[in-house]
């Protein structure tokens, strides 16, 4: 991660209008799913915000009377940008509610492929999700490509390209502009005639960003890889079961080493390319430091030990509030609500996830008082962010020592202090401490597992016997956050099942008491450049790295009563 | 609506060359998608030449209920990257996982698109709902329902990519409560049917292949094309033998899991299901019965329903 600072220009003022009328954003784009924004600007600030999911499928219902095994395969259909977060969700709350203790070798092998979900995850996040919100394209045309270069190798050491590699890139550009047919880049905001004032990168930032958006979509194919090798497959990993794993091949010498081989690349883009490619922008974007600010965190951790017991994880659980780090406080799910004041269902009281009932009830577009097939989840009636803002903070607030020195490096490379943090630049930038902090203790877990299967341990599975009733909850920590699947099984069958998930907590409506989600708070008082290209209101969305599919859920239960269960 | 095609262009290689794809991951990318094709290697440069087009081909992508896996597997699935080759072969002209604009100026992309006088393909990811009119997906403030059936209908050529819009997907499984149905469901057109959850992204560029040179491939009586769904995971599978030899896994934790026997004791649904994951594989490394779970049968239609329980024997 060593190298030299650019030098930035000091920290600019962010561009605004002085447009005042209404801006709706529908669809979001580089995105999972379908989310609409509609804020009200006034004198070219966002002054008012409702986060609108567009899609309702009702997985909950569809759950309803099955085989408790396999529900990780239906709830793994909630997304495939995040495959495998759901399916593992849904098998630990069933080993959970069956009370299964898997082998060692099988909590090692799910981390793993955990481990390379976040890298592949967050990779393609920064590089093809959001770099499009921070990066000019066309200004590459103005490029020189041996400054390019040189810059690009001053970030990092191990980088060793050429002005010829930069040429190159820069021609491909030319020749897409050129063809008139620009594909994926057609209307893109930064082809504003006459320039998008709030696009900052000098014209070779833009080339050497451009250049690694194409290197990483090399990258990421193996970075998937990295998941299959012991998965099956990715999207849709295949190789969890209740009990444990089913890949006894991921213990053969051929595996090992296509594993050990594909992590070694993985993590060395992590860690020359990604981590100085986000530092290197965001030196230039300072100004985002002060906008996107949010409350209150919480993060169930992640990388168990023990899987049973959320004090094992490598990441800490924890919940914080009021933008207080000298304070954490225990993750507490029994305090987890679901709202739908403002939702498309029939109103009902808050409700914990074991005990709601809820019908749908649309009503129509742009209607202030119900505007999302989204709940709004709240924590002790707080609204929380989850996601890597929210496990950085919580690390970093219990002294989590990897987290507090990429957390110290980041802040002095960018001169600035902890509060920078609480911010869409924050958010951004705890995504990659979060990637690089995974990517370098992911070389524990595989030595561990290896030394595991030399001393002889070949076990991946523990047999087991389904009850006839019983609960349980299943926590991940997934890239985009909090994740808790809970099910109650009666005579043998999902009597009922709930999914809590990231992108609920961070892109749900307002609360019972008019309080907004943390995307609509997170997104008040942001300047507007220009309302028809509303750059700024996509950085803060992306930021958020949302899914929308997943977080569309339809709570049909009994009212029941909520179990206790052993977690902390 | 007529489609221009102009088999290998002036400058092709130039191009593609231009665009960062080099001839020989270009090759090697065709002999893949040959030999998918069931052709010998002498077929790459005919795939090579379908896919070199003076005019870049537009593709229109459209998402519904999904999960965008589909998306997905595309970006994540092939080696050369596909990804790679939207610069230089197709031109993706919307697509909402990866396009740089959002909201009005994304919608205008979509209206130059599907008012081209050059046409367009367009493949369709995930399921419609069509439950009270559609109310259940919206994009752009229309419905689904309404959306696709324009786009759809405008089309060159129309692809359902995954089984959600192939046959409606998880959504879909009783009591489909919001009517998802699959695109054969909303238009008389014919619609090519690649399944899978998520497919093979080496099945929907066989298919455009075939597309571009001899028209729609023949289809099997689910609208899937033969060459891709035309054996069994059963007949292909490297396990069958011990099938044959009556060796099965009783439990994933017995002898029999361990040494790689067959998983039809504990709910493969390889013999039911049509596809060629034994043989193209995933991520060019592996697939499920080869990391020791059963199939789930997921290119078939209806399978969260017909296949499950998925660890029960059918």
């Amino acid at each position: 991660m060593s190298g030299k600072k650019p030098v930035a220009a000091p920290v600019k003022a962010t561009p605004k209008s002085s447009y005042n009328g209404p801006v709706v954003v529908d669809p979001v784009t580089r995105i999972e799913g379908h989310l609409r924004i509609e804020v009200e600007v006034e004198n070219g600030v966002v002054a008012d915000v409702r986060s609108s999911s567009q899609l309702f499928r009702g997985l909950e219902i569809i759950l309803k009377g099955r085989d408790p095994r396999d529900a990780q395969h239906f709830t793994q259909r909630s997304c495939g940008v995040c495959t495998y977060t759901h399916a593992l969700a849904s098998t630990r709350c069933v080993d959970n509610a069956v009370g299964v203790k898997i082998p060692k070798n099988a909590t090692l092998i799910r981390n793993l492929v955990l481990a390379a979900q976040f890298m592949h995850d967050h990779i393609v996040h920064f590089y093809h999700l959001h770099a499009l919100d921070w990066v000019n394209v066309a200004n590459v045309l103005n490029a020189d490509p041996k400054k390019a270069a040189s810059l690009s190798n001053s970030l990092n050491e191990n980088r060793k390209e050429s002005a010829a590699d930069f040429a190159a890139v820069k021609d491909t550009v030319k020749a897409l502009i050129e063809s008139g047919q620009l594909g994926p880049f057609t209307n893109a905001y930064f082809l504003r005639e006459g320039g998008h004032d709030a696009y900052y990168l000098p014209a070779e930032a833009d080339l050497m960003a451009t250049k690694h958006y194409l290197d990483a979509l090399k990258l990421q194919v193996k970075a998937a890889r990295l998941m299959a090798v012991f998965g099956a497959k990715n999207p849709h990993t295949q190789f969890t079961v209740v009990g444990g794993v089913t890949c006894y091949e991921a213990m053969t010498e051929a595996r090992l080493k296509e594993f050990t081989d594909l992590y070694a690349e993985t993590s060395a883009f992590v860690r020359n390319f990604y981590i100085p490619d986000l530092l290197a922008v965001a030196s230039f974007y300072k100004d985002w430091a002060g906008i996107g600010k949010t409350t209150n965190f919480n993060a169930c951790g992640e990388f168990p030990e023990d899987e049973y017991d959320l004090n094992s994880r490598f990441l800490p659980q924890g919940t914080i509030l009021n933008n207080d780090i000298s304070k954490v406080y225990d993750f507490d799910p029994t305090q987890i609500e679901e709202h739908v004041k403002y939702s498309w269902y029939e109103y009902g009281s808050p409700k914990h996830p074991y005990a709601g009932e809820t019908k749908p009830k649309y009503t129509k577009l742009g209607d202030k008082e119900h505007y999302s097939w989204m709940k709004a989840p709240r924590l002790d009636g707080k609204s929380t962010e989850v996601g890597p803002l929210a496990q950085v903070l919580v690390a970093f607030a219990r002294g989590h020592k990897p987290v507090v020195d990429a957390v110290n490096y980041v802040l002095k490379y960018l001169n600035v202090g902890p509060e920078a943090l609480f911010s869409t630049l924050g958010r951004t930038a705890a995504r990659g401490i979060e990637t690089l902090v995974i990517a370098n203790q992911t070389q524990v877990w595989l030595d561990e597992f290896k030394a595991n299967i030399a001393s002889g341990d070949k076990e991946i599975y523990t047999e087991w016997e389904m009850p006839d009733e019983a609960q349980g909850v299943g926590f991940v920590n997934a890239p985009r956050g909090t994740l808790s699947h809970w099910i109650d099984i009666k005579k043998g069958k999902i009597s009922n099942f709930q999914l809590v998930v990231p992108s609920t907590w961070n892109l749900g409506p307002r609360d019972d008491s008019g309080v907004m989600g943390p995307v609509e708070e997170a997104l008040m008082g942001t300047p507007i450049f220009d309302p028809m290209r509303p750059v700024e209101i996509l950085r803060t969305v992306h930021s958020y790295d949302p899914c929308i599919a997943c977080g569309v859920h339809v709570i049909d239960s009994k009212t029941g009563q909520t179990r206790k269960f052993r977690i902390l | 609506m007529k489609f221009s095609v102009s088999h290998g262009g002036d400058k092709v290689e130039e191009r593609l060359a231009k665009a960062g794809v080099s001839r020989r991951d270009f090759m090697k990318l065709c002999g893949t998608v040959a030999a998918v094709m069931g052709m010998g290697p002498a077929f790459a440069p005919k795939v090579a030449e379908a896919l070199t087009s003076k005019r870049r081909p537009s593709v229109v992508w459209l998402h519904n209920a999904e999960c965008t896996g589909c998306s997905e597997s595309i970006l994540r699935g092939m080696n050369p990257p596909f990804a790679e080759l939207i610069l230089g072969v197709i031109s993706l002209d919307y697509h909402e996982t990866i396009m740089a604009a959002a909201g009005e100026m994304a919608e205008k992309a979509l209206h130059e698109a599907t008012h081209s006088e050059h046409g367009y393909v367009c493949v369709v990811e995930g399921a419609i709902p069509t439950a009270e009119d559609g109310i259940y997906g919206k994009v752009a403030g229309r419905t689904m329902l309404d959306y696709n059936t324009e786009y759809v209908n405008k089309a060159a050529a129309v692809i359902a990519y995954g089984t959600c819009a192939t046959y409606g997907g998880v959504q879909a499984a009783a009591p489909n409560p919001t009517k998802a149905v699959g695109v054969r469901e909303i238009t008389d057109k014919p619609v090519i049917n690649i399944s899978g959850c998520p497919p093979n992204p080496y099945n929907l560029l066989g298919t455009v292949v075939h597309f571009l040179q001899n028209g729609i491939p023949e289809l099997d009586g689910e609208g899937r094309p033969v060459m891709f769904f035309g054996d069994s995971v059963h007949d292909k599978c490297p396990r069958q033998k011990f099938y044959d030899e009556d060796k099965f896994a009783e439990s994933f934790g017995d002898e029999g899991a361990r040494k790689g026997y067959c998983l039809l004791h504990v709910g493969c649904k390889g013999p039911y299901t049509y596809n060629n994951c034994p043989t193209v594989k995933f991520n060019q490394t592996n697939w499920p019965v080869e990391a020791g779970h059963p199939c789930i049968g997921c290119s078939e239609p209806n399978f969260w329903d017909a296949m499950a329980p998925f660890y029960e024997e059918a």
